[in-house]
C-alpha cells in the first residue's frame, strides 16, 4: 500500500506552506516524514540544505504541533513550555524570560501555574504552540491543529497563527483538509490526493486556475458542464459544445485535442445575470446561456439559485443579498453571462 | 446491565439474590473467621473466641524461626519485585510499541508460566538449582518467583502502556528530548500508577508462593509459607492463624494500594 | 530511511532480550530438563511412562485426579454461575464493590485459604462445633482428611476463577436482547432460558475448562486436606521427587500432567475465540 508517491516539494523560507487534501491523501504522512516519525522508502528530506535522513526526530530541531495538542498532562503550562529549553540546558533566567515571551505571544500570560486539565481545548492548543515556538525552530510543522475547535474559535485562531508566523518569520508547513483554512492562511498550497500532488501554487492561482477537475472541485465550489471541444481559438482557448447544443468558450487547464470530451468548470460567483451591471463589464466575448430558475437557497449573505439549462445541465449561481439587487424568482427564465477566462476545461473523467 | 432491568430479566428474583449473597458469604467468611480467630485467647480455635488476646501474635513475632521466615519472605519478594518489574516493563514496552511479526508468539511465551502447573515449574527449578548446589538460596527463590511474576507484570504494564498516548512521547521528541529523557520525564511519570501496581503484584505473587520455595528452601532459609506448611504437617498450631492473618493483611494492603493507584492514574491522564 | 525503521525494531527486540533470556534459562530449560529426564535412564527409554499407565496404583491416582477435578468443576459452576449472574445484573458501581469480596480471597495465598478450611472442617473445627451445638449431629462429621474436604477446599480456592470468567462474558451480553424477548411475550424463565443462558454459554465453557485444568495440577489443598486414599497427580510428583527420589518417574508424571494441561488450554483457546464470534452476533 502506497501512502505517498512521487512527492517533490520546495518550500520557501519564511513562507506559510499548506498541504491540503482529503483524508488518506498522504498529507500527514508527508509531514511525518519531514518530522522524522515516518521513513521515506525512497527519496530524501532536506532542511536548509542539510539532509535529514540520518537524524532522528529529536535531533531535527523542528517545532511540531499535533491535532491532539499532546500537552503533557502532568506538567504545568510553564513546565510544558519550558520543556524544550530545559532539554537544551538553557539557563533558568533565560528560560523564565523566553517562556514569558512565548506565553505572551499566544496570549496566555498568567496561566503559568495551571494544569492542562484546567484549560479549554483552544487554550491547550495555544500552550502547544508556545511550546513549539519557544526554542525558535526554523520550521514549524502543524498537523491539523485547529481540527478539534469550534468554527468561531477556529477562524479566530487561523488569523492569530498567520500573524504569529509573519511576526516571527518562521517557515510553517501546515496540514489540513479544510480548504477555506488553506486559502485564508497560506502563501502557497499543495493540493494532495491519493498520495500524490495535484497542484502547487499560491491560493489565488489554485482557485482561479485549477489544474485538474479534483482541484476545481475540492477548492471552493464549481459548476461542471460536460461538453466536447470543437475548435481551437489560439493560446489554449477552445470553442465547446455542451450536450444540449450550448456553445461557449473556455481555457484548457491542460493541452486538449479537437473532438475530445471535456468537462468545463465555472465558479458560481462568476455567473451573473445578463441584465446586471456586472455583465456589461464582461465584454462582447462573454459566454451566455438561457436557463430556468429551479430552486432558491438562502444562505444569509447571499442566495444561491439552481438554474436548469435544459439538456446542457444544471448550474448554481450566487447572488449577494444587497440593497437594490433584483433576485430572480423561482420558475423565472434567466439569461446568464460569464467570462471565458473563468471557464476552465479539463479532460472528462469517467464517472 | 442496569439494576432496574435485573429484576425483570431473570428468574427467581429474590431466591437467586439470596443464593448469591450466601455464596458471597461463603467466599469471605473463611478469611474473616481466621482473622477473628487469630485474636482468640483460648487454647483451641473456637468461633467466636471466648475472649480476645494477642497471644498468638506474640508467639508468632516472638519465635525466632517465624521472624526469620518473615525476613526471608520479604527479601525474596523484594528481589522478585525488582527483577520482575524491570524485565516486565522492558518487555511490555517492546510489545506495545514494536512492529514485528512474532509479537503474538512472544506474548504467548511471556505468559506461558501462567499456563504450566506450578508444581512442574517448581520441580524444574529444583532439578536446575540442585545441580548448581544453590538450594536454600534467597536469590534462587527470587529468580524462581520472577518467572511466575513476570506474566502478571507484563499484562499490567502492557495495559498501562496501551492507555498511554504515544503522541505525548512524539511531542517530547519533536521538542528535542532524547528517547531516554522522553521516557524518564514524560512516559514514566504518567504510567507510574500502573508500574507501582505491577510491582506490588509481583511482590504479592512472591510473598504468597509456596510450591517453589517448598523445593528450593533450605533448613535455615524458609519462607513464611513454607514454615506454615511444615507446621501444618506436624500440628494445627493456633499460631498459624496469626501468621495467616498477617498474610491476609499483606494481601489487603497490596490490593488497597493498587486500587488507590488506579484511581490516581485516572486523574493524571487526560 | 529503512535503516531507522530497522534500528527501531532492533531496539525493541533488545528490550525483550532480558525477559526472554530469564525465561529461557529458568523456565524453558528446566522444562526441557524434565522432559529429558522422563525418557532417559542409562539410555533412552519409555519405561517410566509404561510405569504410569500399566501399574494400577498410578492409574488410580490419575483417575482420582480426574474425578476430583470434575466434581470441583461442577461445584464451582453451580455456585459460581448464580453469583456471576447477580453481579452482572447490578449496576457497575455496585458490582465493583461486591467484586472485592471475590477478589480478596482470590489474591490470598492458597495455603492460608486451605488452612482456614482446615480450621473450619476439623473434628473439633468450627463447623462441627456448630453442627453439634445446634443438634444436627451427635458425633463430629468427618469433613477433613477425605475427599469431601478436598472438594470443599479446592472449590473454595477455584470459585473466583469461575465467577470472574462467567461474569466477564455476562457483562458483555446486551440487556436489550432480554428486553426484546420480554416485549415479544417471553416470561422471565423463558427469556432467561432461551436468550440469556445460551449467550452466556461461552463463559460457562471457558470457566469450566479453566477450573478443570487448574484442578488437575493442584497440590497444596489436596495434600493438606486429603486422606491417604486421595492422592492426586501433583502430590504423587512431589512424593517421587522429595521422598522416594524417583526423579525420572516424577518427570514422566510431570510430562503427562503438562500434556493434559496444554491440551486443555488449546481447547480453552478455541472457546475463547468462539466467544468473540458470539459477541459479534450479539
Amino acid at each position: 500500500m502506497v501512502a505517498v508517491r512521487d512527492v517533490s516539494l520546495t518550500i520557501a523560507p519564511g513562507s506559510f506552506f499548506t498541504l491540503l487534501g482529503p483524508s488518506g491523501s498522504g498529507k500527514t504522512t508527508t509531514l511525518m516524514m519531514v518530522a522524522g516519525f515516518a521513513y521515506p522508502t525512497r527519496g530524501e528530506v532536506f532542511v536548509d540544505g542539510k539532509p535529514m535522513a540520518a537524524l532522528p526526530p529529536q535531533k531535527r530541531d523542528l517545532g511540531m504541533v499535533f491535532q491532539s495538542y499532546a500537552v503533557f498532562p502532568h506538567l504545568t503550562v510553564f513546565d510544558n513550555v519550558a520543556f524544550p529549553l530545559q532539554i537544551r540546558k538553557t539557563s533558568r533566567l533565560e528560560i523564565l524570560h523566553r517562556v514569558g515571551a512565548a506565553l505572551e505571544l499566544v496570549r496566555l500570560t498568567g496561566y503559568e501555574q495551571r494544569l492542562p486539565r484546567q484549560l479549554s481545548g483552544g487554550e491547550q492548543q495555544r500552550v502547544a504552540l508556545a511550546r513549539a515556538l519557544v526554542f525558535r525552530p526554523r520550521v514549524l510543522l502543524m498537523d491539523e491543529p485547529l481540527g478539534a475547535l469550534d468554527k468561531k474559535l477556529r477562524t479566530h485562531m487561523q488569523l492569530e497563527l498567520k500573524h504569529i508566523q509573519q511576526h516571527l518569520h518562521v517557515t510553517v508547513i501546515y496540514v489540513t483538509h479544510d480548504q477555506e483554512e488553506a486559502l485564508t492562511m497560506s502563501d502557497c498550497v499543495a493540493v494532495m490526493q491519493g498520495g500524490g500532488i495535484e497542484q502547487v501554487g499560491p491560493p489565488a492561482e489554485l482557485y482561479d486556475r485549477p489544474a485538474s477537475r479534483f482541484v476545481a472541485d475540492f477548492l471552493g465550489e464549481s459548476n461542471f458542464l460536460d461538453a466536447v471541444a470543437v475548435s481551437a481559438n489560439g493560446e489554449g482557448r477552445w470553442r465547446c459544445r455542451a450536450a444540449g447544443g450550448l456553445e461557449f468558450y473556455g481555457v484548457g487547464a491542460v493541452p486538449i485535442e479537437a473532438g475530445q470530451p471535456i468537462t468545463a468548470a465555472v465558479r458560481p460567483e462568476k455567473l451573473v445575470q445578463a441584465e446586471d451591471a456586472g455583465a456589461a463589464a464582461l465584454g462582447p466575448g462573454a459566454n451566455t446561456c438561457k436557463g430556468l430558475v429551479e430552486e432558491a437557497i438562502y444562505v444569509g449573505d447571499a442566495t444561491r439559485y439552481r438554474v436548469g439549462l435544459g439538456a446542457d445541465g444544471t448550474v448554481t449561481i450566487k447572488v449577494p443579498n444587497r440593497v437594490g439587487a433584483r433576485p430572480p424568482a423561482t420558475g423565472a427564465a434567466v439569461v446568464l453571462a460569464w467570462s471565458p477566462e473563468d471557464t476552465r476545461l479539463f479532460p472528462r473523467v469517467a464517472a | 446491565m442496569m439494576g432496574l432491568e435485573g429484576q425483570r430479566s431473570g428468574p427467581g428474583g429474590v431466591a437467586v439474590t439470596a443464593l448469591a449473597v450466601a455464596i458471597l458469604v461463603f467466599l469471605i467468611a473463611p478469611v474473616v473467621i481466621i482473622v477473628i480467630v487469630s485474636f482468640s485467647g483460648a487454647d483451641y480455635l473456637t468461633f467466636p473466641p471466648p475472649y480476645l488476646s494477642l497471644r498468638w501474635y506474640q508467639r508468632f513475632l516472638g519465635t525466632p524461626s517465624w521472624r526469620q521466615a518473615i525476613g526471608v519472605s520479604t527479601q525474596v519478594a523484594l528481589l522478585t519485585m525488582v527483577f520482575a518489574t524491570t524485565l516486565g516493563l522492558l518487555a511490555a514496552l517492546a510489545l506495545v510499541r514494536g512492529r514485528f511479526r512474532a509479537k503474538g508468539a512472544i506474548y504467548a511465551v511471556l505468559l506461558s508460566p501462567m499456563i504450566v502447573p506450578t508444581i512442574i515449574t517448581a520441580i524444574g527449578l529444583y532439578f536446575f538449582f540442585v545441580r548448581l548446589k544453590a538450594t536454600g538460596s534467597i536469590l534462587a527463590m527470587a529468580l524462581g518467583h520472577t518467572v511466575l511474576a513476570l506474566p502478571v507484570v507484563v499484562i499490567i504494564m502492557a495495559a498501562a502502556l496501551q492507555g498511554f498516548d504515544m503522541r505525548l512521547e512524539q511531542a517530547a521528541l519533536s521538542l528535542g528530548a532524547s528517547r531516554l529523557t522522553a521516557l524518564r520525564r514524560i512516559t514514566l511519570p504518567l504510567i507510574l500508577p500502573g508500574l507501582l501496581s505491577a510491582a506490588l503484584f509481583a511482590f504479592l505473587t512472591s510473598f504468597d508462593e509456596l510450591l517453589i520455595p517448598l523445593f528450593l528452601s533450605g533448613v535455615e532459609v524458609q519462607t513464611l509459607t513454607v514454615r506454615i506448611w511444615n507446621s501444618l504437617i506436624l500440628e494445627v498450631d493456633p499460631t498459624i492463624a496469626a501468621v495467616s492473618s498477617f498474610l491476609i493483611g499483606v494481601t489487603t494492603v497490596v490490593l488497597g494500594a493498587s486500587a488507590f493507584l488506579r484511581g490516581r492514574g485516572e486523574t493524571t491522564t487526560t | 530511511m529503512r535503516s531507522m525503521e530497522g534500528r527501531e525494531t532492533r531496539r525493541h527486540l533488545l528490550l525483550l532480550l532480558p525477559a526472554l533470556l530469564v525465561l529461557a534459562l529458568l523456565f524453558a530449560y528446566p522444562l526441557l530438563g524434565i522432559v529429558n529426564r522422563s525418557v532417559y535412564k542409562a539410555g533412552y527409554t519409555l519405561q517410566f511412562y509404561r510405569q504410569i499407565f500399566r501399574i494400577p496404583v498410578y492409574l488410580q491416582v490419575l483417575a482420582a485426579t480426574f474425578k476430583v477435578s470434575a466434581v470441583v468443576t461442577i461445584v464451582c459452576l453451580v455456585l459460581g454461575y448464580p453469583l456471576a449472574y447477580v453481579l452482572a445484573t447490578r449496576r457497575p458501581r455496585t458490582a465493583q464493590l461486591l467484586m472485592i469480596i471475590v477478589v480478596l480471597p482470590f489474591f490470598t495465598s492458597i495455603i492460608v485459604r486451605t488452612y482456614a478450611w482446615m480450621v473450619l472442617l476439623g473434628r473439633n473445627g468450627i463447623v462441627n462445633q456448630y453442627l453439634m451445638a445446634l443438634g444436627f449431629t451427635d458425633k463430629p462429621l468427618p469433613l477433613l482428611y477425605n475427599q469431601a474436604g478436598v472438594v470443599i477446599g479446592m472449590s473454595y480456592v477455584l470459585l473466583p476463577y469461575m465467577v470472574l470468567t462467567v461474569y466477564s462474558v455476562m457483562r458483555g451480553i446486551d440487556p436489550g436482547l432480554v428486553r426484546a424477548a420480554h416485549s415479544l411475550g417471553a416470561s422471565r424463565m423463558q427469556a432467561f432460558g432461551r436468550v440469556f443462558l445460551p449467550l452466556s454459554l461461552p463463559g460457562i465453557a471457558g470457566g469450566t475448562l479453566l477450573v478443570f485444568i487448574l484442578s488437575l495440577g493442584f497440590f497444596i489443598t489436596p495434600a493438606l486436606m486429603g486422606g491417604p486414599g486421595d492422592m492426586m497427580i501433583a502430590m504423587l510428583i512431589e512424593r517421587e521427587v522429595e521422598i522416594t527420589l524417583n526423579w525420572s518417574f516424577a518427570s514422566a508424571l510431570a510430562v503427562v500432567l503438562l500434556a493434559l494441561t496444554l491440551i486443555g488450554f488449546a481447547g480453552y483457546n478455541r472457546i475463547v475465540r468462539l466467544e468473540r464470534i458470539f459477541e459479534g452476533r450479539g
